[in-house]
């Protein structure tokens, strides 16, 4: 049997070859081919155009709103996955098997199904909304709307890398910081945060993916305002039926090149054994 | 666990932490999700029972279920060999390759979008060789299928992969040393190990694509009764003010995404036993 084990590692079979070319064709098509798409056509009239279109003053917005929105979600969101897996993997408590549904619900709720919600809770004819208005704080087809419903979209993707590192990790190494007389501060800065560090990494880098590509939740409580409330992700919309197609690849590679780093940094920390499974 | 013998932690934070959870889950998830049921309710059973079984939602139900499985059985055939390959199998590229195999979850459904209704356009990379065999993929029901395929293509890889990754090579020595062939190899050892975690995989990418909006918005075309999604008709009902119908719809949307994600996770139950019991 070993010289079978053998052969199979030195020479491949024919089986084993096409299962290699089938596979790599499939990642071809399916993957690398699309990729390659967006940066040909967005640079197809050449780098002139393209930095033009990057440049336009509403494409430019439409980016910077996007990086603002990143910016206010994805630090909220890594407070709010640090609270919630102390909690849940430090203590045991009544209704904690309940807490963790309703903070996974996010996941399974369509985009457009988020959306909705936060037009029934801020919108004219909302729970909230009316109020507002009243007061003067509209909140629906405001930037703050993108700023809710994205933090309802990406709310659990920080707990959720979270918890079971924390819930592997035990309590043994922060009941050991505190019976050495540490305060909680300096027990949370010098043993938690550091142990949690690279899975809290992982976290907000998805995070952040997430929040930057968000389309269909964003879609429906953002009026698409050219201009004010207009995502990238909504000028590419915008840009493609006004049937500027270039216009749009040259936004969507913004994107894109997004989505490449955060892979390469994913690939990364899971190779160095940090966040992941 | 020798804390769990414990009746109460010394360890600090639990108001603070309970706090800050119960407040922004409140804030963030459940009141919206309680202002849309709230405008469900509001419509009464006669009205939610019209709205949610008009021709119009019913033809939308069918293409989003009948699309959403041919994506995931799609999924369940490519995510299989992705993560055989990647797993079982050392050749140049292949950490590239794992790597790639979260770009549907890393690329905006909108940028998605945007480039398959480009590759299957009639001139299209894609669509120049396939319109000419007459298979039209953009502003049909196949468009939709690759679109969903397309953004929940990880699902069962990542699902598959560490369980492939986990399994000892001495049962399949053992099996083998029996006198097993490949294929035995595979449908009687490999195959009940993973069996669990691929369903479960299958399941997520089903659900993942019930909910589908982005990438679907390009390629649909949305033409009623052919191919206009739930999603696409509950867009089309807040465009036109219509608001109980995209409430009504969207709450049925809602508890069939959810539903689907507790079948999934009864199949995450039923995988641990697996593996908690092999051990």
């Amino acid at each position: 049997m070993s010289s079978m084990t053998m052969a199979r590692s030195k020479t491949r079979s024919t089986g084993e070859r096409a299962l290699i070319a089938l596979a790599l064709a499939t990642a071809g098509l399916v993957l690398v081919v699309p990729l390659a798409l967006i940066f040909t056509f967005a640079l197809r009239q050449g780098v002139d155009v393209y930095l033009a279109n990057i440049l336009e003053p509403n494409t430019r917005h439409a980016a910077w709103l996007t990086m603002l929105t990143a910016l206010v979600v994805v630090p909220i969101n890594i407070g709010f996955g640090i609270a919630v897996a102390w909690l849940v993997t430090r203590f045991r408590f009544w209704g904690r098997n309940v807490l963790l549904t309703v903070i996974e619900l996010p996941f399974s709720i369509s985009p457009i199904v988020a959306g909705v919600t936060y037009l029934f809770l801020y919108g004219g004819q909302g729970l909230l909304g009316p109020t507002l208005q009243a007061a003067g704080m509209p909140v629906m087809f405001t930037v703050f709307a993108i700023f809710l419903v994205s933090l309802f979209v990406t709310a659990p993707y920080v707990a959720r890398e979270l918890i079971p590192l924390m819930q592997q990790q035990g309590r043994a190494d922060e009941e050991a910081a505190l019976s050495l007389g540490a305060t909680g501060r300096q027990m949370f800065t010098y043993v938690t945060l550091p142990n949690i560090r690279w899975a809290l990494l992982y976290g907000a880098i998805l995070c952040n993916a997430r929040v930057m590509g968000e389309f269909g939740a964003v879609s429906v409580v953002s009026g698409a305002i050219r201009g004010q409330t207009n995502t990238l992700p909504l000028q590419i919309s915008l840009l493609f039926n006004d049937f500027n197609v270039t216009g749009a690849f040259a936004a969507a590679t913004l994107l894109a090149f997004l989505a490449v780093v955060t892979i390469v940094l994913k690939s990364l920390l899971e190779w160095r054994g940090g966040g992941g499974h | 666990m020798a804390h769990a013998a414990k009746p109460r932690s010394v360890l600090p934070g639990f108001g603070l932490s309970l706090g800050i959870t119960l407040t922004y889950a409140t804030i963030i998830i459940v009141l919206p999700l309680a202002a849309m049921f709230l405008k469900t309710a509001s419509l009464g059973f006669d009205e939610f029972v019209r709205i949610t079984t008009s021709s119009r939602a019913l033809s939308a139900y069918w293409i989003t279920i009948s699309s959403a499985a041919l994506a995931a059985l799609i999924d369940a055939v490519l995510g299989l060999l992705l993560a055989w390959v990647i797993v079982r199998y050392r050749f140049a590229g292949r950490r590239v390759l794992d790597a790639l195999i979260d770009l549907p979850f890393a690329l905006p459904t909108a940028v998605a979008g945007l480039t398959l209704v480009t590759l299957f356009a009639p001139n299209g990379w894609y669509g120049g060789v396939l319109e000419p065999l007459g298979l039209k993929v953009n502003y049909t029901q196949i468009g939709i299928v690759l679109a969903m395929a397309f953004t929940s293509l990880p699902f069962v890889v990542r699902a598959v992969q560490p369980v492939l990754e986990s399994l000892e090579a001495e049962f399949e020595e053992a099996a083998r040393s029996l006198g097993a062939s490949d294929f035995q190899v595979f449908s009687r050892v490999i195959w009940p190990a993973i069996l669990p975690a691929f369903l479960t995989g299958t399941v997520l990418s089903f659900a993942r694509s019930l909910g589908e909006f982005g990438a679907v918005v390009f390629i649909a075309g949305n033409i009623p009764g052919l191919t206009e999604i739930v999603s696409l008709l509950i867009y089309i009902r807040l465009d036109e003010y219509n608001y109980p119908a995209a409430a009504a719809l969207a709450t049925v949307l809602l508890v069939a995404c959810f539903a689907t994600l507790l079948a999934a996770n009864a199949l995450q139950a039923w995988h641990l036993r697996y593996v908690e019991g092999s051990r």
